[in-house]
């Protein structure tokens, strides 16, 4: 695992607030020269400390106005209960993450429709259709107050 | 709302793939001018569908093992403000995610932490003495797979 120093973290800090500033900005920001700012940088991604970049894309703006958080439990007595599922889970166009959960759920699933009756219907014909479910509970979004992927550096 | 046709789309495909993509190399792998691509990225940008950009940090490479799933209910309600409790919560920076949920909890929120003895100590000093905080469920992440409706 590579070393991250401090001046990583505070550059790292930086960028997360503002992913967009560009590596002159970031250098000014940091108290670097451009040249040390750029390959201190680089030596990250090429460390695959910095993945990337990502764009965070709203359902709501695209006509998707419900958004359904699912906590399922497994019937574990079929041998692969959850490969199963979760392999047939993501075939369902409306599933936006499937996660596997250590808990009182097994997993989590993000479903996203356009009113409460698209909802119902995928409810009823694929959600309830997968494979070796034992319960389901529903937690429906009404407002998402912070959503920041920022890790207390 | 906005109609996004298949060129808007086949952007957001190059920008989910890599959102760090100028707006040049978009319009090369979709066949548009670097300016007219630019417009259509502005246009979802303005229209909220991109609502914002991130930084792709490899957690575990940064020390942060544990991400945990927190359902949290709400004691006595009424009794204190909603403002209050998320005030609070959202300031915590080990909190990553928090969502006002309709169902058996009222809250749901994610936590990044670097271990479990880290996270033990984030419910205890700042979760559990959050204004107005009732029963609480934790699931720890083990792993997570994309769906299909990425657009």
């Amino acid at each position: 695992m590579q070393e991250i120093t401090d001046l990583d973290r505070r550059l790292l800090r930086l960028l997360q607030n503002d992913p967009t500033l560009s590596t002159a900005a970031l250098a000014d920001a940091a108290g670097l020269s451009t040249a040390a700012c750029w390959r201190r940088l680089e030596r990250l991604e090429k460390g695959r400390v910095i993945e990337g970049r990502k764009i965070h894309i709203d359902p709501r703006a695209l006509g998707y106005e419900v958004e359904v958080f699912l906590r399922i439990t497994l019937d574990k007595t079929a041998g692969n209960a959850f490969d199963l599922f979760i392999a047939a889970a993501r075939e369902i166009p409306e599933v936006r993450l499937i996660q596997t959960l250590l808990g009182r759920v097994d997993i989590r699933m993000d479903v996203i429709a356009r009113d409460l009756a698209h909802y119902q219907e995928i409810y009823k014909e694929r959600i309830l259709a997968l494979p070796n479910i034992s319960d389901i509970e529903a937690l429906m979004l009404v407002s998402e107050l912070k959503n920041s992927e920022s890790l207390p550096l | 709302m906005i109609d996004l046709d298949d060129t808007d789309r086949a952007i957001l495909a190059c920008l989910l793939e890599d959102g760090g993509l100028s707006a040049r190399a978009i319009g090369d792998r979709t066949g548009l001018s670097q300016p007219s691509c630019w417009r259509r990225i502005r246009r979802m940008e303005d229209a909220g569908v991109i609502s914002g950009r991130s930084l792709k940090l490899n957690r575990q490479a940064l020390g942060f093992d544990v991400v945990v799933f927190l359902g949290v209910k709400l004691a006595g309600k009424g009794r204190v403000s909603l403002e209050d409790f998320e005030r609070a919560v959202c300031s915590i920076p080990e909190v990553q995610l928090v969502q006002h949920v309709l169902g058996i909890y009222d809250y749901r929120l994610k936590v990044v932490a670097r271990d479990l003895s880290d996270f033990e100590r984030i419910l205890r000093r700042r979760i559990m003495t959050l204004p107005g905080i009732g029963e609480v469920e934790s699931n720890v992440l083990l792993t997570e797979f994309e769906g299909r409706a990425q657009f």
